[in-house]
């Protein structure tokens, strides 16, 4: 009984070591954004609180952290409490499973695919619980079309995942890591192979996180902001925390399935720029986050049945098309995992 | 044949990563961002901002209270009353700006026949108690006599064209 | 040992609690959120059955997609509560009935189980059962596997063959053509030399 406890106490000190950096970058994620999206507006972005406007993000958190919630008359009180707690967990949880270094991980599942997209699959309860619980048109507007497209959308996301696991042939997020490995760097990693389903699962990504250009769930031109309409102060930041901190778990997905996760672009041969480090995983998952901004300053937002159609009529195909490509890659022995 | 280069070409995403590849160029481009109160945008001296009485070198204000101005302003925002001076001179006992009903249109600076009513390039004033937005004329002589050197530069460089 | 049979009752007690409250809460979302709950704590039990697979499956199926258009629909119904309880009384002798029979039933199952006493398949690829679980589906079971994923498709079908009605006459935009348009074949630019307007007289 006693070493549990102390097991307990190792487990909660490493999900603190994960989840308090989490939540730092999510606040400098959130400046990075305005700092990016008004680079690319030709504007300066904020620059006023702190050195290069640095500490704006915790200004604006301390600034909601002290507001009130407005629970709306009529809502459904208990959910309308719930709902931002439902969001935020799976975005936290699924970062139990990230790999990343060598060994350097919270739970290393061997179904740590599976539990990341069962997962990501939780986050629409917060949104859609959110909607109805507001006891609003927009909010549900919002909750029903988030809800339809999460779904629709995971599946182009699951089938671009069986491509990977049918290359690396475990669902282990380590091994597929180490699938990647080989002599050639970034030649060896599976974006190559997977091109197309690699574009496709960030592309999804960015859908299944409901950000531009797919964010018609808080359209802010038609029904103003969604599923968070009624939201206001603590709640609303545990919302925008949570969307944020998905971001940035897609965005370390995407390194860890297609770019090789902690793997060094370079043939091991370079020495030590050639070695592996957590440093890589970082610097890519970066790479991606950046993509998310630029998607968002560049492109103009999607129509419903564009999306839709997007999701449905060409994501799947491709993806499934992929799969038997990758399948006959294996079978015929053109892609070796972990050579 | 255009039809499977269309279906290519949107397939491979061109126009996008053209759309993404104009926001990346942008992004290096040098900034419009004025800091405001640090930094201001340079200023024409035929800017209109709040309004000054000017006077001669001498002292003597110009307003000879012809009322030209109160006349041909189209949003009725000056008010002048006039009498006789102990001299005998024609003056005016009340000269009112009303600043919210003003709309720094300039032609009371167009049509004052002795330059006196001018708009300085003050744009930075705030009120804090309702009326303060009727300027006196005590108040319109101070702001003459605190910017005269900024307001006769204007003018001088002005002239030319007038 | 006795951390996991503490977690397996939790997990027990939240999972009959949970699933108390789908058949009593008197609010319909409310009832679908305990349904959710339920499947979620089976799930955490079977984790601690070493059924790793099984788990994240029915969280990725159950949970992650059918309990959420099953919420969708059930937010749109705009159920009223008062007439759910009026058959309350009346059904519950059959519902009683049902529930004898199934309890039989499992009861039974597990006791001619636990009579035949079939050994438990050992575990060929070590800690990963989803291996194994895999290569068992393709080798052994390939039939049935098949015949699964046959009836599934035959039901795709069968409900998009339902609801697909073509009406006549419906105007609607085709995105496809909509992207292939090319502004050349829309858009004539003319080129003209500037006119000279009226001079004005002096």
């Amino acid at each position: 009984m006693h070493a549990d406890l102390l097991l307990a106490a190792w487990t909660l000190a490493k999900i603190l070591a994960i989840s308090v950096p989490l939540i730092i970058a999510v606040a400098m994620y959130s400046y990075w954004e305005r700092k990016v999206i008004g680079w690319m507006h030709v504007r300066m972005g904020p620059n006023k609180i702190g050195p290069w406007g640095l500490l704006q993000a915790f200004a604006d958190v301390f600034k909601l952290l002290f507001k009130e919630i407005v629970v709306p008359a009529n809502a459904d009180k208990p959910l309308f409490y719930l709902a931002p707690v439902l969001a935020v967990a799976p975005a936290f949880a699924a970062w139990a499973v990230i790999p990343f270094d060598q060994g350097v991980v919270l739970a290393n599942l061997n179904v740590g695919l599976l539990y990341l997209l069962a997962m990501t699959s939780m986050g629409v309860y917060g949104i859609i619980l959110a909607g109805w619980a507001s006891n609003s048109r927009y909010a549900l507007l919002g909750a029903m079309r988030s809800a339809a497209q999460v779904v629709s959308y995971e599946i182009a996301m699951g089938m671009a995942l069986v491509c990977v696991l049918v290359l690396a042939g475990s669902l282990n997020l380590t091994d597929i890591v180490n699938a990647q490995a080989g002599g050639k760097g970034l030649l060896d990693w599976f974006w190559l192979p997977l091109l197309p389903v690699f574009v496709i699962y960030f592309v999804a990504g960015v859908a299944e996180t409901n950000r531009a250009p797919f964010d018609v769930a808080e359209g802010e031109s038609e029904i103003v902001a969604g599923f968070h309409v009624e939201y206001s102060g603590s709640a609303f930041a545990v919302f925008f925390l949570a969307e944020y901190a998905n971001m940035i778990l897609i965005s370390f997905l995407a390194s860890v399935m297609f770019l090789g996760g902690w793997l060094s672009p370079f043939p091991a041969s370079w020495g030590l720029i050639g070695q592996g480090s957590w440093i890589w995983l970082f610097a890519k998952a970066f790479a991606f986050a950046f993509m998310y901004l630029w998607f968002r300053a560049t492109f103009p937002r999607y129509r419903y049945d564009q999306i839709m159609r997007l999701g449905w009529k060409v994501f799947i195909p491709i993806t499934i098309v992929w799969v038997l490509v990758a399948g006959c890659m294996k079978y015929f022995g053109w892609i070796t995992a972990g050579a | 044949m255009t039809s499977v280069v269309n279906y290519f070409r949107s397939l491979l995403l061109g126009e996008l990563l053209q759309g993404m590849g104009l926001t990346m160029r942008y992004m290096f481009r040098p900034k419009y961002t004025m800091r405001y109160p640090m930094e201001h945008i340079p200023k024409s001296n035929r800017f209109r901002g709040l309004h000054a009485l000017r006077r001669y070198p001498n002292g003597e204000e110009r307003c000879i209270a012809c009322k030209l101005c109160e006349a041909v302003c189209p949003a009725l925002a000056i008010t002048i009353d006039s009498a006789p001076r102990e001299d005998g001179s024609r003056r005016t006992t009340r000269y009112d700006i009303d600043l919210f009903k003003c709309i720094y249109c300039g032609f009371c600076e167009e049509s004052c026949p002795v330059d006196s009513i001018v708009e300085t390039h003050v744009h930075e004033y705030h009120f804090e108690h309702r009326g303060e937005n009727v300027v006196t004329k005590p108040q319109l002589l101070a702001i003459g006599d605190r910017f005269e050197a900024e307001i006769a530069a204007a003018r001088a460089q002005d002239a030319p064209y007038r | 040992m006795t951390f996991q049979l503490l977690c397996f009752y939790a997990f027990a007690a939240v999972t009959t609690l949970a699933a108390l409250g789908v058949i009593t809460l008197r609010n319909s979302v409310h009832a679908v959120l305990c349904l959710v709950l339920t499947f979620f704590s089976t799930a955490a039990i079977w984790l601690l059955a070493e059924a790793e697979f099984l788990a994240v499956a029915l969280v990725v199926v159950y949970v992650g997609a059918v309990m959420v258009l099953f919420l969708f629909v059930v937010m749109m119904l705009d159920i009223k509560q008062e007439p759910l309880r009026e058959g309350f009384i009346r059904y519950l002798p059959v519902g009683i009935a049902v529930a004898a029979v199934m309890l039989a039933e499992m009861l039974a199952l597990i006791g001619v189980r636990a009579m035949a006493q079939v050994p438990a398949p050992a575990n060929p690829a070590g800690d990963s059962n989803i291996a194994w679980l895999g290569e068992t589906l393709f080798t052994r079971f390939l039939l049935p596997f098949e015949i699964a994923a046959l009836i599934l498709t035959v039901g795709i079908i069968a409900a998009v063959a339902l609801t697909l009605r073509r009406r006549e006459g419906v105007r609607h935009q085709d995105p496809a053509r909509q992207v292939a348009v090319d502004p050349r074949t829309r858009v004539r630019v003319v080129k003209m030399a500037a006119e000279r307007g009226q001079e004005p007289a002096a």
